[in-house]
């Protein structure tokens, strides 16, 4: 027999209505495990304001308020100033945010939220566009990427732009805690959020989370694809601790690129030239990152 | 409690939209394509596939073997995938 | 009762310090600054018991009240103009979840053309939100309409939220003499906040669900209802808070010298201060006329005016904002409320004062006038821009 790695009990009931093979709803998962009874979310508009289900269908074990798009980093200051009014101190706040309702549409609240010094949890979990409207690119869609609204065609219309640093926004807020987290690695996962129970302030995490009907890709392979996102330095586990950059996953055996991109139907269009441009990108930014591990390392 | 989570009319309501029926109830089970089948032979009892369940639809039973919920399992083969020993198969449902 | 001299904003501030609002989320804009100030100076100086938010933009102020109040907070806030637009799509989420927030707003006027002078045009904005909206004429008034909204809002038949007008300047920034009730008196009058469903990691919900068309209606009727019953409740906090405190500012409509009246002018906020004056030097004069305050726009003082329509020949209703391709909308719901009243008197709308434009006894006076002459001169010109500086159009031979 082998052993449970990651806290048995569970706060999400099965019944949701996510997609076969949800990123999300292991985000969640895991959130909750890591977080426990005494934890209170906020959700803006994004995939988990409808995985529910209709009224009064609710797949969390914790209390929960849904509110509009961009006030996640808002509510949850009301819901830690309401409660330390109360003089309730045990409690754990959550925004639990898509990267749309993070990184474009409620970046202001967050940085709102994280400059005020707001004791909060805010896990932004990544799928890379708006996938509950149906795959639009968002600020955090990578380079290279089809979704509705950059469908390619006949001009190689693909996302031009960068994908939004969100880890290194909240660096600039001299954030006491930010970490990469990704659904392949639920022991690092959990880890990095009980670490945040011990900090008093904001804590930001950026949560990888395949979306197998926006990335055009089986659902079995939602979890392999995001251990290959981190192991092919795409997606690299950090965390950042008061300015200090810890490394938490050096892949022994780097993937290529290519592979990681390969199994995702929205990178299909892509030339080789471009497949190339990505792969120098992200060795480029490995490399930025080991230098900024090795600079702070006595911070 | 006085609202019913099955209303009949608005009196059955709550006051603002609450959300209080666990959705355990709604059993996404039906959606399944694919089904997975554990070959208790193999299995070792590793609970990689319980740790990846974006469903929370493999059970721990009390003699810490495997069990899988058919009630909510969707089938997305994410079990079998990630199962080392390859002890779970996906089978067409019929 | 300590008599003090203050400005509309600090009996904002007051109003929440007496109420013990447990958690304040504000953004400073002119003319609101002063209600930010006071207390975060009442919290520095360990006066004022309160969680205070200093958040990044008058939205997130909403939507941090919005989700303080469902964590069972009693919250307060204050803005003006583009602040309370700005906050438009969270006021509809503060009603819809049933959050009885109070909020003043200094009415100030909407941009382009820049201005920071009396104007209702924000708040009139925020008609179809959900709120309650009161216009206060006095700065006692601002104070003793937040202790009575919070016992108002806070009853579990009612359960909304409401925004409380001050005229900028008028009263956001002149003084004037308030009796400021004694804290032991207001906890008298207002229990703690202890709404029926709130976040409690013990019994966990969730709050603000989907529901689908079969039952979205039934949820915005279950609202509506608790709208009507809060029409009867406003009667009885009036009267319970006059009983308390001796002070009676009127409930939904604000009847001043009306009995017997040909000629009644309708208006909402200082402007209604001003007419109170006219009136009487006009009824001195010995002209029948009247005036009727508009005190609660939202709930709409429906039967209020149905009864008052009974009794006069004219109604004159004053817009201190104008609704582009209508008329003023104070004067749309008046003539719409009377629509199907058994007696209809005759009606005009006068758009004065927009962008902190004085509102004059002088104008006032003419006005009544007008008014009274309407059943014999008729209401071809149904609207009229008050004291328009203009050049009268050429005539065409």
């Amino acid at each position: 027999m082998g052993k449970i790695t990651i806290p048995e009990e569970e706060y999400m009931h099965p019944g949701h209505i996510a997609c076969l093979g949800c990123g999300g709803a292991l985000a969640m998962r895991y959130m909750l495990k890591a977080l426990g009874k005494r934890t209170m979310v906020s959700i803006p508009a994004c995939c988990w304001a409808i995985m529910h289900g209709k009224h009064p269908n609710f797949a969390l074990g914790v209390p929960l308020v849904n509110t509009a798009f961009e006030v996640t980093g808002a509510s949850i200051s009301g819901i830690r100033a309401a409660l330390d009014a109360k003089g309730i101190k045990d409690v754990n706040v959550v925004g639990f945010a898509g990267d749309g309702g993070t990184a474009d549409i409620g970046i202001q609240a967050l940085s709102g939220a994280v400059e005020r010094n707001t004791n909060i949890f805010y896990v932004m979990y990544d799928n890379e566009a708006y996938m509950n409207t149906g795959i639009q690119r968002s600020g955090a869609t990578p380079p290279g990427a089809w979704t509705t609204t950059t469908p390619v065609g006949t001009t190689q219309d693909w996302k031009k732009a960068p994908k939004k640093n969100m880890v290194e926004i909240m660096v600039a807020h001299k954030i006491p805690y930010t970490a990469t987290i990704n659904i392949a690695f639920p022991e690092d996962f959990v880890k990095k959020l009980q670490k945040g129970k011990d900090i008093d302030g904001p804590k930001f995490y950026h949560a990888f989370a395949p979306c197998p009907t926006g990335w055009r890709h089986p659902p079995e392979i939602t979890v392999s694809i995001a251990k290959m996102a981190t192991d092919s330095n795409v997606f690299p586990l950090f965390e950042v601790e008061e300015g200090k950059y810890t490394i938490t996953r050096k892949p022994k055996k780097r993937i290529p690129v290519k592979e990681y991109l390969g199994l995702q139907g929205r990178f299909r269009h892509l030339p080789e030239e471009m497949v190339e441009r990505i792969q120098r990108e992200v060795d480029r930014e490995w490399e930025l990152l080991l230098r900024k591990e090795e600079y702070t390392a006595d911070f | 409690m006085k609202h019913k989570w099955e209303p009949e009319s608005c009196r059955d309501l709550p006051y603002t939209p609450i959300m209080d029926r666990p959705t355990t109830y709604n059993k996404t089970g039906v959606w399944r394509t694919y089904r997975p089948i554990v070959d208790k032979e193999k299995c070792t009892d590793c609970y990689i596939c319980w740790k990846f369940c974006p469903d929370v639809s493999i059970l721990i039973q009390e003699d810490g073997s495997i069990e899988i919920d058919y009630d909510h399992c969707k089938g997305c083969g994410i079990c079998a995938e990630v199962c080392p020993v390859k002890a779970i198969e996906m089978e067409r449902e019929r | 009762m300590p008599k003090v001299v203050i400005t509309g904003n600090y009996s904002l501030a007051y109003g929440a310090k007496l109420c013990r609002a447990e958690v304040v989320a504000a953004y400073p804009i002119t003319p609101q600054t002063t209600v930010v100030e006071k207390i975060a100076e009442f919290v520095a100086n360990d006066e004022m018991d309160t969680q205070y938010v200093k958040v990044e933009s008058e939205h997130t102020a909403m939507a941090a009240c919005i989700s303080a109040s469902l964590t069972g907070a009693r919250t307060f806030t204050a803005t003006s103009a583009h602040g309370l637009t700005l906050m438009h799509e969270v006021l509809i989420w503060a009603s819809g979840s049933r959050t009885p927030i109070i909020m003043g707003n200094i009415n100030r006027a909407m941009a382009p053309p820049w201005s920071v002078w009396a104007d209702h045009l924000d708040s009139v904005a925020q008609r179809d939100t959900g709120w309650m909206q009161i216009y206060a004429e006095t700065n006692q008034e601002v104070l003793d309409s937040i202790i009575q909204a919070y016992k108002l809002c806070e009853n579990n038949d009612v359960l909304l939220p409401c925004m409380i007008m001050e005229d900028a300047f008028f009263l956001s920034h002149t003084s004037e003499a308030v009796d400021l009730p004694e804290q032991s008196e207001v906890d008298a009058f207002l229990p703690p906040f202890d709404p029926p469903e709130k976040l409690d990691v013990d019994d966990p919900k969730g709050f603000c669900s989907l529901v689908m068309p079969d039952w979205y209606m039934e949820f915005r009727y279950l609202m509506h209802e608790a709208w009507n019953r809060a029409r009867k409740i406003i009667y009885d906090v009036v009267e319970d808070f006059e009983k308390k405190f001796g002070r009676n500012h009127g409930a939904l409509l604000d009847i001043y010298r009306c009995d017997d009246a040909d000629a009644v002018l309708m208006a909402a906020g200082t402007a209604a201060a001003t007419c109170r004056e006219v009136v009487d030097d006009l009824r001195s004069k010995g002209k029948k006329v009247g005036l009727a305050r508009i005190r609660f726009f939202r709930p709409f003082p429906t039967d209020e005016l149905r009864s008052l329509a009974k009794e006069v020949d004219s109604i004159g209703v004053l817009d201190r904002s104008f609704t582009f391709g209508h008329g003023g909308a104070f004067y749309s719901e008046v003539a719409g409320a009377l629509y199907n009243s058994p007696t209809k008197p005759a009606l005009k709308n006068y758009i004065a004062g927009l962008g902190g434009r004085d509102i004059t006894p002088v104008t006032l006076e003419r006005l009544f006038e007008d008014v009274l002459n309407l059943p014999e001169n008729g209401t071809e010109q149904e609207i009229e821009w008050v004291d328009l500086k203009d050049t009268p159009p050429k005539e065409v031979s």
